[in-house]
């Protein structure tokens, strides 16, 4: 019986087992050897040792997508983290409409990269752009959204947001999970509301957050598309040139197979590391319930 | 006591009717924020060409051009000799259903296996199944391209629904999570019946289990719908392109964009997906909440 059981499970998890080697253990492995060669997809792999790892520690334009893409991070995952919080916490609120609030919300993030990176091209054009308007009615005059270095990092940071749809579905289902008797009882102890949030929702919904928070670092260091639509190039003066639109473009522009796979494991090792830092950091104020 | 409790009461209620309406205000304001920029897409779309560049902007079009929607689906067609919009529409249907049909399978068979039968080294690989989610796509995406490369399949559907099949760790996990709520007794009675292990999963637990499938089929759906680096990889022959890769096309094609017919041909890209999230709202939070995301 013991032994039919183990026959069955492995029969039934087969298609991860297989999904695990051919997807993910195959080409981590091979993109570390394909680091260590000479590759373009039309002629095979030729060792060069270490020579892609040495030239990557010179490139100038990987250190500049790799502070690009950190700056990214820094800004967009704590920004989008509050907001999807507080919408969410919004969103558990008992009223009418729920429904048609949750799907308003939820909107953005269901619009294609490209739909939403050419929607946001236009609303903050600084010609006949939405955004400017609304500064203008204030008699504020906008900075230049899409043209500075510096604005156009933060633009995509702000774009990030309208899209913390996934995320605050998340947060949403954790709250609907905390006990409705914890709240009755800090409401006997006088808690008001930011107590009760301080003290029972953001505790009880602590190991959601370090989940999306962590799930949010591993995404936005991978931020690809929405740049790749509205900046081509990178422009201006490559400060949107990202890590991942510098790897496409060394893979699939340049052929250069090897070093985008020496970019690959650079990439895997910082994500390694930030996730590291990032439990570490919260450990010690996550509330995990007994099981 | 009972004295004061009375009054207590009638306060209390008060201050929950005010915050309803605070509440309210606060949502409707917000999601003015979050649905400007759409609704602007949508004004956009029924706009002549000419007012789409104006200062201030124009939100209400001088007069509403339906056609637009006719034109960006019929965008390009002379010249490609098909419509290429229905060509995307038909691409992106097929790799998404494939692919949502490939998750749901594989996914809850999987997951079934990690929660509900015993065997050697199942929670080990687990753990590196959890882990696994820490691995960037880039990293993997040469190799990956290599391998699609030497089976032929660059330039096929094939790279973008074939690994839906072999499952994935974040949907493993989100059912393993839902699967472990069913209590074992239902499993053990009907194995005391003489049911296998295979007529547990599909009569008993995959029925139980439709709300957390429901949200594998959904992130499947939006993730094969939206995607756009898969595609831009994968895929070579304009005919072959999915919407959101087709896309680009209104973008950048004769210099000057068509901003009305691409906002219009996006509403048409949006449309079956807010239909679908507005009806499957509800099942769908729920999923995520009793599979205990945590």
């Amino acid at each position: 019986m013991k032994k039919r059981d183990a026959r069955v499970g492995i029969l039934f998890a087969m298609p991860w087992i297989l999904g695990f080697l051919i997807f993910l253990a195959y080409p981590l492995i091979a993109s570390l050897l394909y680091s260590f060669t000479n590759f373009s997809i039309l002629r095979p792999p030729k060792f060069i040792g270490v020579q892609n790892f040495n030239e990557l520690f010179h490139d100038q334009v990987f250190y500049t997508t790799l502070k690009n893409t950190l700056l990214y991070v820094a800004g967009a995952v704590p920004l989008s983290t509050v907001v999807a919080i507080g919408l969410a916490m919004l969103l558990n609120t008992k009223v009418k409409g729920m429904a048609v609030y949750r799907t308003l919300f939820f909107l953005p993030t269901l619009v294609p990269m490209v739909a939403l990176g050419t929607l946001f091209l236009w609303v903050f054009n600084g010609d006949y752009g939405l955004l400017n308007e609304a500064f203008h009615k204030v008699h504020v005059s906008p900075p230049n959204w899409l043209g500075d270095p510096t604005w156009a990092k933060w633009t995509l940071i702000l774009i990030s947001i309208w899209g913390c749809g996934q995320a605050m579905v998340i947060y949403l289902a954790g709250l609907q999970d905390v006990p409705v008797s914890l709240y009755e009882a800090a409401e006997l102890d006088g808690a008001k509301a930011w107590a009760k949030t301080k003290h029972v929702t953001l505790p009880m919904i602590s190991p959601v957050i370090v989940f999306n928070v962590v799930m949010g670092i591993i995404g936005s260091l991978q931020v690809f598309a929405v740049p790749y639509v509205m900046f081509p190039g990178g422009a201006p003066a490559r400060s949107t040139y990202f890590y991942t639109s510098y790897l496409y473009d060394n893979a699939f522009q340049y052929q250069r197979m090897g070093y985008a796979s020496a970019m690959g494991w650079v990439l895997f090792l910082i994500t390694l590391a930030l996730t590291m830092v990032a439990l570490k950091l919260t450990d010690k104020h996550v509330h995990y319930e007994a099981n | 006591m009972s004295l004061s409790n009375q009054p207590l009461s009638q306060s209390h209620r008060s201050e929950k009717q005010f915050k309803i309406v605070a509440a309210h205000v606060v949502l409707v304001l917000l999601s003015v924020l979050f649905v400007l920029p759409l609704i602007w897409m949508l004004s956009t779309a029924v706009k002549p060409i000419g007012e789409t560049m104006t200062t201030p902007p124009k939100w209400i079009p001088s007069q509403f051009l339906w056609s637009n929607f006719g034109d960006a689906i019929a965008y390009d067609s002379k010249e490609l000799g098909y419509i290429p919009f229905l060509v995307y529409a038909r691409n992106t249907i097929i790799v998404t259903i494939l692919a949502v049909g490939g998750a749901v399978l594989s996914n809850s068979i999987v997951a079934y296996s990690f929660a509900r039968i015993k065997w050697p080294g199942r929670d080990t690989f687990f753990a590196v199944t959890l882990a696994t989610m820490m691995v960037p796509f880039p990293v993997t995406m040469v190799p990956t391209f290599a391998l699609f490369k030497w089976l032929g399949w660059v330039g096929t559907f094939k790279p973008l629904w074939v690994p839906a099949f072999f499952a994935s760790a974040f949907s493993i996990f989100l059912l393993r999570q839902f699967y472990r709520t069913i209590p074992m007794e239902l499993s053990e009675a009907a194995k005391i019946d003489g049911c296998s292990e295979f007529r547990i999963f599909t009569d008993i637990i995959a029925p139980l289990s439709r709300p957390a499938l429901m949200v594998v089929a959904l992130f499947t759906f939006m993730g094969s719908w939206n995607d756009f680096l898969g595609p831009l990889i994968y895929l070579v022959d304009q005919k072959t392109f999915t919407l959101s890769l087709g896309l680009q096309a209104y973008q950048s094609q004769h210099g000057g964009t068509q901003w009305n017919l691409l906002m219009a041909a996006s509403c048409l890209v949006i449309l079956p997906v807010v239909v679908v999230f507005f009806f499957a709202q509800k099942v769908f939070i729920q999923g995520i909440a009793t599979s205990g995301l945590k």
